[in-house]
């Protein structure tokens, strides 16, 4: 029986711990500090509450924010389209899989995803019913949707409850998601509120921020996509 | 006003003219210059080297002949770091506490107080000469010195500033550190006087003698004809 | 001077020698200085983040007790097994067992620094199971059989020209030297592994507590791979990572993106609350968190230095440290280098056998400006010193002082000593630069100034 020794040891931590912290460390910013920083009172609200007010200023309206986020984007070598009506998706979704020479599809049952899928016109490995790893792995591209957009940074959020699982926008070369411009949201404060408003307290066991396709700088800090993850992200968004 | 004037040791016997051209421009300003005789040392050396009890009595003896000073200048960033930042640390707990906080209140390095206290700027001085200023790492990151040796060399007739791409970085003097670590020292000073080269300036300029008496010993031993002076120099040529 | 600090001393001297290898770094360091600053600079106020995040991080350890009993209840309750290791031994020791209990064959592992402080990859090895680093740096150095080089980027000292030659020695596999080229190779390998793979081992950059979470940052996608094919997951952090609140993160993460790489937000930041929940089509049957401890309880009882704790593993100290952009990480000879490391090694590993560290600082501050948490670093260092000579003093060293407190501020006695140098420097050209020379340490490479014939205070004596 493992139990009664792990007890032990999380209460000697514990008892460690609180032994010494019996005396107080001085706050922040308590040692003169340098005379060209200021040293704002500590303030009892949460980082989180404070966030918006010194991360990069985002724009409040829609288009600024769509804007922002397109900018993002391309920054980060990410595809970023937006259309007005579905015929157009579709024609870009046809598009892209002739350009790229899709034969295999992966992706899972929402509305616009699945939708997406139906277009495509190809096998799918629909992995919300379970699947063969092996199978996911021969697959082209991962469709999903997302659970947002984030402008801030020009992420794309995703769960492993809402978006497929947790291999799915990660495994596939290419990753592939279909969103619309009401997931938009500003800033990374409102991404944290809207995953908490969603989903607590019962959260997906996986919740994801991906930030443009997988890279690596660790070849004399040379920036190469698609290092193990997808090397192309690409974001439709109606 | 009277100045009290603290000449750092290395200052007194190896760079004299630092000094006696601070009390020039003080004495020029129509101030009252006094030097305690009795102290040559901050206490930095030992104290930097952990050794706090060997430099309270150093440092005790400098309390005690500045204590009724109106204002107590220092011609090196270090020493005035010292005075100013860390007596309080010393004397943490000590009766002289109170004494060292007092002190440190109105002490001040040398550029700083002409730009910073007495609001002068103009000193009528004349270098021809192209220069680039070195910050000492003591009066840059504890004192927050950035701005004063520039505005009062932007001053100076004949003289044109270029700024290196090392400016904030350490010389690689650091005390001790230059004896104790000298292929270290050495690597870092290297990487400085070849910042310092780049810029085509004739002179090194800095408020700290104790860097420019490194970078001087290395651009020696290494043939360069860059020269090295202190602020107060250029500042007292007229 | 003790066996670390002798190796330390030839290793920077090695290093230092190497003007190729110092120019690579710098020059590797330069173009992060370039991003990091616009990044820096898109904040609405960086300075203004950093003292929210040093006052998040405050209140995260002084209530860390509190905070951990969360984080351990809030996972445990969506079936996480939580692991509570007093030091290395007992965490090598968990994760043996856990290992041999799943009958594992390979274990694929994503970046921990912390699985680096207990030597986990050697227990491993030695027990027989395959380990496989999947970061692309950390594969690298793993086939160099070296530590990592820096605690971010683990191969920023290797050349494209080594990398590939290394990869045709071990991999048999590289067609060219290109950076791309060389990661399809590892991207190749590295595919096999994550479906093969019987358990896979992450770290973790901070654990939420209000919500029993860890988080995890990468780039490259192989935590999330880690994290999401393995039948068994296995998570390694440190007590200190904690933080209160999930929307903590909201600053946290953009600000190691930024301090750390330059980037506005690392590739993929991942919150894991659990094994695969029921409906979860996929993701580890079970997960196993460790939380170390490891002697971070006695940097904790130190209320001097408690927030050397608060760190976040950016790398951003060891970015902008002179020294360690001159000798590298592998001349400090430990897991954690540069500022943080000098400032912590001590606490974790000894305070004798590590000081030295501390002592090869200028103490320039250009660490504790750089900091996103505000840890006063170079102050540490100093403190540091203190505490090794209050804990032994040198006694040479401590007898020169004494002698130059009384000297210095005797006016006798300086003025006796100034007029001694004067007298004796003639001699010391005799042997300067010479085995003789007491001053070696300097004239070696560097000139001495002359004692000026007339000093400071004898002008200031003999004006009228």
């Amino acid at each position: 029986m493992v139990e009664e020794p792990a007890m032990n040891e999380r209460e000697k931590i514990l008892t460690r711990i609180r032994e010494a912290l019996t005396v107080p460390a001085p706050r922040p910013g308590a040692h003169p500090g340098h005379p060209g920083t200021p040293n704002p009172p500590a303030d009892p609200a949460s980082a989180g509450a404070q966030a918006r007010r010194w991360l990069p200023k985002v724009g409040d309206t829609i288009e600024e924010q769509l804007a922002l986020f397109a900018q993002n984007a391309a920054g980060l070598k990410a595809t970023f389209q937006l259309f007005n009506h579905w015929d157009e998706l579709n024609a870009a979704l046809l598009a892209l899989r002739d350009a790229e020479n899709w034969r295999r599809v992966a992706s899972h049952q929402t509305e616009l995803s699945a939708k997406a899928c139906a277009t495509l016109q190809r096998p799918v490995c629909w992995t919300d019913r379970g699947y063969d790893v092996l199978d996911l792995e021969a697959c082209d591209v991962g469709v999903t949707s997302c659970d947002a957009l984030i402008a801030q940074t020009g992420s794309v959020l995703v769960t492993s409850r809402s978006t497929g699982g947790r291999a799915l926008s990660i495994l596939p070369p290419h990753h592939l998601v279909i969103a619309r411009r009401e997931q938009l949201v500003a800033d990374l404060p409102a991404a944290f509120a809207l995953i908490q408003q969603q989903y607590a307290p019962d959260y997906p066991s996986m919740i994801s921020f991906i930030t443009g396709p997988s890279r690596t700088g660790d070849i004399e800090r040379i920036l190469v996509l698609g290092a193990h993850g997808p090397r192309k992200l690409t974001i439709f968004c109606l | 006003m009277t100045v009290t004037l603290l000449v750092p040791c290395f200052t007194d016997a190896l760079f004299p003219r630092a000094g006696i051209s601070m009390v020039q421009i003080l004495e020029r300003l129509g101030h009252r210059v006094v030097c305690p005789e009795a102290i040559a040392c901050c206490g930095q050396p030992p104290f930097n080297s952990g050794y706090w009890a060997e430099a309270r009595p150093m440092a005790v003896r400098v309390l005690a002949a500045v204590k009724d000073a109106e204002a107590v200048v220092i011609g090196s960033g270090s020493c005035g770091a010292m005075v100013k930042k860390f007596y309080p640390d010393l004397f943490a707990g000590t009766p002289q506490a109170e004494l060292a906080a007092a002190v440190a209140a109105r002490t001040w390095e040398f550029s700083d107080f002409l730009v910073t206290k007495l609001g002068v700027t103009e000193l009528g001085a004349r270098f021809p000469a192209r220069v680039t200023f070195h910050d000492g790492c003591h009066g840059l990151r504890e004192l927050g010195v950035k701005q004063p040796p520039r505005t009062l060399l932007g001053k100076v007739r004949g003289l044109e500033l270029i700024e290196m791409k090392e400016a904030e970085t350490c010389c690689g003097f650091g005390g001790t550190f230059a004896a104790k670590f000298p292929a270290i020292s050495t690597a870092m000073g290297e990487v400085k006087c070849a910042s310092a080269i780049e810029t085509g300036a004739e002179y090194i300029v800095s408020n700290d003698s104790s860097c420019l008496m490194h970078l001087q010993g290395l651009m020696s031993r290494q043939g360069q004809t860059m020269k090295t002076i202190h602020l107060a120099e250029v500042l007292a040529q007229q | 001077m003790s066996a670390n600090a002798t190796q330390f001393q030839a290793a920077a001297q090695r290093v230092t020698a190497n003007v190729d290898h110092r120019r690579f770094i710098r020059q590797a360091l330069g173009n992060y200085e370039i991003a990091r600053d616009l990044r820096k600079a898109s904040f609405q106020s960086w300075e203004s983040a950093r003292q929210t995040a040093a006052t998040t991080k405050w209140e995260a350890i002084n209530h860390l007790d509190t905070h951990l009993r969360e984080l351990a209840a809030k996972l445990e309750a969506r079936g996480t097994k939580v692991h509570w290791a007093g030091n290395g031994g007992q965490a090598r020791d968990i994760i043996l067992d856990l290992v041999r209990r799943k009958k594992a064959h390979t274990i694929i592992k994503s970046k921990s620094m912390t699985s680096e402080e207990i030597h986990l990859n050697e227990a491993l090895e030695k027990a027989g199971f395959e380990v496989v680093e999947s970061d692309l740096g950390e594969f690298i150095v793993q086939l160099r059989h070296e530590a990592p080089y820096h605690i971010v980027f683990p191969s920023m000292h290797l050349k494209r020209g080594e990398i590939r030659d290394l990869f045709q020695r071990e991999l048999g596999d590289a067609p060219s030297d290109s950076p791309e080229a060389l990661t399809l190779v590892a991207r190749r390998v590295m595919r096999h592994k994550y479906i093969q793979a019987d358990v896979g081992f992450t770290g973790g950059n901070f654990a939420v507590a209000e919500t029993g979470m860890i988080s995890i940052t990468e780039n490259e996608g192989n935590a999330r791979l880690t994290a999401a094919l393995p039948k068994t997951m296995v998570t390694l952090i440190g007590i200190e990572k904690v933080l209160p609140k999930l929307a903590d993160l909201a600053l946290f993460l953009p600000m190691l993106a930024t301090a750390g790489a330059g980037q506005t937000l690392t590739g993929y930041n991942t919150l894991y609350g659990g094994p695969r929940q029921p409906g979860e089509v996929d993701g580890p049957e079970e997960w196993h968190v460790v939380l170390l401890d490891n002697r971070r309880t006695e940097l904790l009882a130190d209320p001097e230095q408690r927030d050397a704790l608060h760190c976040i593993r950016c790398g951003a100290c060891l970015n902008v440290c002179p020294i360690f952009r001159n000798v590298g990480g592998h001349t400090y000879g430990t897991t954690y280098s540069g500022p943080v490391g000098s400032v912590i090694t001590p606490h974790l590993r000894g305070l004798q056998d590590w000081k030295h560290l501390s002592n090869a600082s200028t103490l320039c501050g250009a660490c504790t400006e750089a900091c996103p948490v505000k840890i006063d670093l170079h102050h540490h260092l100093l403190q540091n010193r203190r505490n090794a000579i209050t804990g032994k003093p040198a006694f040479f060293e401590r007898l020169g002082y004494k002698l130059f407190s009384i000297i210095a501020n005797d006016p006798t006695f300086w003025s006796l000593a100034k007029k001694l140098g004067r007298l004796t420097q003639p001699l010391h050209a005799l042997v300067k630069g010479t085995a003789l020379d007491p001053a070696r340490a300097w004239t070696k490479t560097r000139d001495l100034p002359p004692i000026a014939p007339v000093s400071f205070k004898e002008w200031w004596r003999n004006r009228p």
